[in-house]
């Protein structure tokens, strides 16, 4: 689509240039007002009263308790998704089955719910006026409240990351390499691990560098079924809320702009892998 | 695929046989994962609701507080989805057509609302739309945070990538040749783009605009800071939900739980059909 030969005449199938600057001038004026504003009013307040005082505000134990726990969470609920990712893209995209597009929606469903449906159904299944979560009680088991409730709503919400990522990668390689693989005497495990893990490596990156995001920076679900036992059961986007509740701005941006430096990351990955390996599934399509 | 087409006419089976393995233990696995995180605890939902009867259900559905907060939430995501409409179009043509310095800076910018945690938009967005904020002191008397308007501005930013990303593959696939054959005979700039390209545009929009508007309707953590939040006027539905667990009213929450599922079921089937008569029609989704 590259423009070839610029001269005085206006190709008929061109905006005006004046058609043309006005577009560019919206495109430009509405990321800024609603994408680049907002993004460095972020790190502008954060760092509003110098480098201690941002210091400061992430090192003081209920910042360092949530990050520790963001991080925890992050560290169960991933891998959780991606070995369903991995299993459900491998039923999905290497067979034909009955009932497959219904799957495919039925994996879809997190992303058209609100996430605080998402925590409201663990609540109404382990809340006090269950059947599951006095009997679990009585065994000394917390769900709700608890990290163990944190870390499900956690993987509900981002649970299509992986596999959404995955099946049109897989089902675009089709199943060649894998006979091929196979009829050359390969083991089901080897044709995976040599075969098909390096053909989607990108596109597995990609899907988890998405779930990672997500899963650190959930508020909604989240929230639900914390409780905001303060440096017990608070993520950061939980203590972000309960700082700026308190009307501690520098603290509450403070921690704010490590999770923004963590989409930053995401972006930029993001932009690595399909500046190498072609737009769209950023996957090792060769 | 290795069926011959014409053996074996009418025996019902699960799958095609294939030589790859894995296919009962990967499916079985990721059924049984499936039901345990969201089935089951989907399912528990509408058990409940289906628990308050006809009556109770009814009750609370048409409850003041509840329709306000539906119509609040609605409506303000579909205001919202309209704009990146209309703004998403604009960026996907500029980013598809035009180059320029930073452009694929930008491209990438587009996805940030994709990455960056709600609550992290939510306060940053309010801080800015709030009266004395970089952005709002320039639109007092008018007050956009704190107001429905507020509501619409961090949907906006929530949404803002879908239209974008749903329009740009197939704004790229746009043969140049049908444009030119347009101006030849005798089309202005404006007629083509609107006869010609928006026509074939229409699937990518209607899908864009769904996934934007549904998006939008469940959005919680970033309206809440810059909404706020008065009953009546600026409560969405998702918050009232919080509230009423907070109150321990579980059927009220139960209740508008599922009235905006039932809506999102909706929503979910509608972007189907609209993607099989897009496949149909023009031959991609």
């Amino acid at each position: 689509m590259a423009e070839k030969g610029r001269s005085s005449f206006r190709n008929p199938a061109d905006e005006s240039f004046a058609a043309k600057g006005v577009l560019l001038f919206l495109t430009l004026a509405y990321l800024a007002l609603f994408l680049i504003l907002p993004l460095a009013s972020v790190f502008i307040e954060a760092f509003r009263k110098g480098w201690t005082d941002y210091y400061e505000a992430l090192v003081e134990p209920d910042a360092a308790a949530a990050i520790r726990l963001t991080l925890t969470i992050a560290a169960i609920a991933v891998p959780l998704n991606l070995v369903f990712g991995l299993a459900a893209s491998w039923a999905i995209a290497k067979f034909e089955f009955r009932g497959k597009s219904f799957l495919i929606t039925l994996i879809d469903l997190p992303f058209s719910i609100s996430p605080v449906i998402s925590g409201l159904v663990y609540v109404l299944l382990f809340g006090t006026q269950s059947v599951l979560g006095p009997w679990l009680k009585s065994y000394g088991i917390e769900i709700l409240f608890a990290v163990p409730g944190i870390v499900l709503a956690t993987v509900f919400v981002t649970f299509p990351f992986v596999a959404r990522e995955l099946i049109p990668l897989m089902e675009d390689q089709g199943t060649g390499d894998e006979e091929a693989a196979l009829s050359l005497g390969a083991s089901g495990w080897q044709t995976f691990w040599h075969v098909t893990l390096p053909n989607i490596r990108w596109g597995l990156l990609y899907g988890v560098l998405l779930c990672n995001a997500r899963a650190m920076g959930e508020f909604g679900a989240v929230s639900v079924v914390s409780g905001h036992i303060r440096g017990v059961t608070n993520t950061m986007p939980l203590h972000i809320e309960i700082l700026y509740n308190e009307y501690n701005m520098v603290a509450a941006f403070a921690v704010a702009s490590l999770l923004a430096l963590l989409a930053l990351v995401t972006l930029a990955l993001k932009s690595l892998l399909e500046l190498r390996f072609g737009a769209g599934a950023a996957g090792g399509r060769h | 695929m290795t069926e011959p087409a014409a053996a074996a006419p009418v025996r019902w089976r699960l799958k095609q046989p294939s030589i790859i393995p894995g296919f009962g233990l990967t499916l079985g696995f990721s059924l049984a994962y499936l039901s345990l995180i969201i089935l089951i605890p989907v399912a528990g939902l509408i058990w409940r609701t289906a628990e308050l009867g006809p009556a109770g259900f009814l009750a609370i559905a048409t409850d003041d507080r509840t329709v306000r907060a539906l119509i609040v939430s609605f409506g303000t995501a579909f205001a919202a989805a309209l704009i990146n409409v209309v703004f998403g179009l604009i960026v996907a043509w500029v980013l598809t057509r035009y180059r320029f310095p930073g452009r694929r800076l930008v491209d990438a910018m587009v996805d940030l609302p994709f990455a960056l945690p709600t609550a992290v938009a939510g306060i940053a967005l309010a801080a800015l739309y709030a009266p004395q904020g970089w952005i709002g002191q320039y639109f007092m008397p008018f007050r956009i945070a704190f107001t429905p308007y507020g509501i619409v501005v961090a949907l906006v930013f929530i949404g803002l990538p879908f239209v974008v990303r749903t329009v740009q593959p197939v704004m790229e696939e746009i043969d140049r040749e049908v444009e030119e054959a347009a101006a030849t005979l005798g089309a202005n700039r404006f007629q083509t783009i609107t006869r010609v390209i928006l026509p074939g545009l229409a699937p990518a929009i209607l899908t864009g605009f769904a996934l934007a508007f549904a998006r939008g309707v469940g959005e919680y953590g970033s309206v809440i800071f810059i909404a706020g939040n008065i009953p009546y006027v600026s409560e969405i539905a998702p918050l009232l939900i919080v509230i009423r667990l907070e109150e321990f009213n579980y059927s009220g929450a139960t209740a508008i739980a599922t009235i905006m599922l039932l809506i999102s079921f909706v929503m979910l089937f509608v972007i189907n059909l609209i993607q099989a008569w897009s496949r149909k029609r023009y031959g991609n989704g």
